[in-house]
């Protein structure tokens, strides 16, 4: 196995996710030397996120779906982390590179270990073939008040309450759209706290318009019917085509204002009824994350939920000569298809890096790639069901906060759009900074998209982003050094329990 | 039924220890993120904004939106929701970018 930067491994995966994680497992079984590397300190990504092991959780299954798929990957990479992989844990990746010509089939992926001002350090990995197992992050849409603490994303209430067992508050309303609502929810209401509603913008009907790719998905019905039950068991009650259209307290949540809306998102006048709480969770769905895809130049297409996927063939194949990518980077559809396509691309990596394409002609990659399509098809109806209506703009008002990180209302927006001729959010972040903060535009770039395309219902474009994430002038000013080699992660003997 | 969620996982958490937020003593557990400590202690806000000076927390949970940043032991800037908590920590409000003394 490589040992130093300047050794070449057969893949350098990106992201330890479900997609990432099976891909890394599955790639090492078939004898190829693989770099993983994640952001957080445990394998698992978002989906899978569990406590430090300092934190004794003797049940982290009981605040997950399918637990027993994350264990038995987490086994298989025991069983293979001696020989086949090494894992980077805590590494940001923020760029990847295509070697010099002298080296034209291999991938150059910067990273910074100890970021958050805990000893920040550049490191490089090369690698003959890259998968891309970035994952997604949550899609939000502004309204008014939601800036005040206790206010927070519903995938990050799920995530803050996997990782340290805490909660924003007692009574929390979950608000947004996406089927993450359910999930959040019941999570909550087991932990112990109030969901005094649930509150989804669209209607459940769109589904009921496919019922042929929802019978041939029945595991998805499955877990729909659990979080159901959870939620009838604690009284919890969903209210659709209705959203939070303003937040009370000065400086906190006290309340939130849930108003009833029609077919496009738009609010209904008179309809507000106000829902006292101490938080409130929201999210509208999750989006791609791409950016170290686009900067190579990868394609994207359009997907039904208005986010920008990576385009990619049968066998996860981007556009771009040895780079693939698995899971929600294709388009946001779980963690049992992102598992599928971690295996389907790692070996299709297989059988490009050992020159034998037959290799994927196989029973199991057809059978994979059924699976794969069958719940792909599953995915396109529940991202069309929960795709924003034009009409949520009109819950802003022009004081809104749409930039959280530079602070830039609507209102300034609106006027780029209005007076100063702004059509596109790069010529809006160029008039008024909205999306040029900490987060780049990962917060307010698909609402900025809708206002500067004013009719509000137009998929955001591609983000080209030249770095993934921020970095610090050291970190760039060292790609000129020789001296950045891994330091590999060992695994800790109770992660993943 | 689980009343908290730490029950609900049968947690068995190594001693508890202390940091401090501003003037304030919490708890921690080993294992958790700052941002986490700071929520078991009922605190959802760390930071002024550069602009307005409005408060704000933890929002995405998941270092995305750099909402969360605090001054830990003297350094601004740091994301919350990723800083493990440490024994000792002194935790600080941020206020704007968290360089005043820096400021001409």
């Amino acid at each position: 196995m490589p040992s130093s930067a300047s050794d070449l491994y057969d893949v350098a995966i990106v992201g330890a996710g479900s997609a990432g994680l099976s891909g890394a497992v599955t790639a090492a079984e078939l004898g190829l030397s693989v770099a993983l590397l994640d952001t957080s300190a445990q394998v698992g990504g978002q989906f899978y996120r569990h406590p430090e092991p300092a934190l004794g959780a003797v049940r982290p299954e009981a605040l997950h779906h399918d637990w027993s798929a994350f264990r038995s990957l987490h086994r298989r990479l025991e069983s293979v982390e001696s020989s086949g992989v090494t894992r980077l844990a805590g590494h940001h990746v923020w760029a990847v590179t295509r070697d010099d010509a002298d080296n034209a089939d291999a991938w150059t992926v910067h990273a910074v270990t100890g970021a958050d001002g805990d000893g920040e350090r550049p490191v490089r990995v090369r690698a003959r073939a890259l998968l891309l197992a970035t994952g997604a992050y949550e899609r939000q849409l502004p309204f008014p008040g939601w800036t005040l603490p206790g206010v927070v994303g519903a995938g990050g209430a799920q995530a803050m309450l996997k990782s340290g067992l805490v909660l924003p508050g007692r009574r929390v309303v979950v608000a947004g759209s996406g089927p993450l609502l359910l999930a959040v929810a019941s999570s909550l209401a087991h932990a112990g706290a109030r969901v005094p509603a649930v509150v989804e913008a669209s209607g459940y009907l769109g589904y009921a318009r496919h019922m042929r790719t929802l019978a041939a998905n029945p595991h998805k019905l499955a877990e729909a019917a659990v979080h159901g039950a959870a939620l009838l068991r604690h009284g919890v009650r969903v209210r659709t085509r209705s959203a939070v259209t303003a937040v009370h307290g000065r400086d906190r949540v006290e309340a939130v204002t849930v108003s009833r809306l029609d077919r496009d998102w738009r609010p209904v006048a008179g309809t507000g009824r106000r829902v006292e709480c101490d938080a409130l969770a929201v999210g509208f769905g999750l989006a791609p994350q791409i950016e170290l895809a686009t900067a190579l130049g990868c394609a994207t297409r359009p997907a039904k939920d208005g986010t920008s996927a990576l385009a990619l063939d049968a066998l996860q194949r981007t556009s771009v000569p040895g780079v693939w990518a698995a899971g929600e980077t294709g388009g946001v559809g779980g963690a049992q298809l992102a598992i599928a396509e971690g295996e389907l691309a790692a070996i299709s990596i297989a059988a490009r890096l050992s020159g034998r394409p037959a290799a994927t002609a196989g029973g199991h990659v057809r059978s994979l790639r059924r699976r794969r399509d069958r719940m792909r098809a599953f995915a396109d109806v529940m991202a069309a069901a929960h795709r924003p209506g034009p009409g949520w703009t009109r819950w802003l008002d022009d004081d809104t906060d749409v930039c959280r990180c530079e602070e830039v209302t609507a209102g300034r927006i609106r006027e780029a759009v209005t007076d100063l001729g702004a059509r596109d959010a790069r010529t809006v972040k160029l008039l008024t900074r909205a999306g040029m903060g900490w987060c780049q535009g990962r917060m307010c770039g698909a609402a900025v998209a809708c206002l500067a395309a004013t009719g509000g219902d137009v998929p955001p474009s591609a983000e080209r982003r030249p770095l993934a994430v921020p970095v610090t002038l050291a970190a760039l000013a060292s790609l000129a050094e020789p001296n950045t080699t891994p330091e590999p992660t060992g695994s800790d003997s109770t992660d993943g329990g | 039924m689980a009343r908290t969620p730490a029950e609900l996982v049968g947690a068995r958490p190594e001693p508890p220890f202390e940091i401090t937020f501003d003037d304030r003593t919490i708890t921690a557990l080993p294992g958790q993120s700052v941002a986490a400590a700071l929520w078991g202690a009922g605190i959802l806000a760390w930071r002024t904004t550069r602009g307005t000076g409005r408060p704000r927390g933890a929002f995405c949970g998941i270092g995305q939106c750099y909402d969360c940043l605090a001054t830990i032991n003297g350094t601004p800037n740091r994301r919350a929701c990723l800083v493990p908590a440490r024994p000792g920590d002194a935790v600080t409000t941020q206020e704007g970018n968290g360089h005043a003394e820096l400021s001409v």
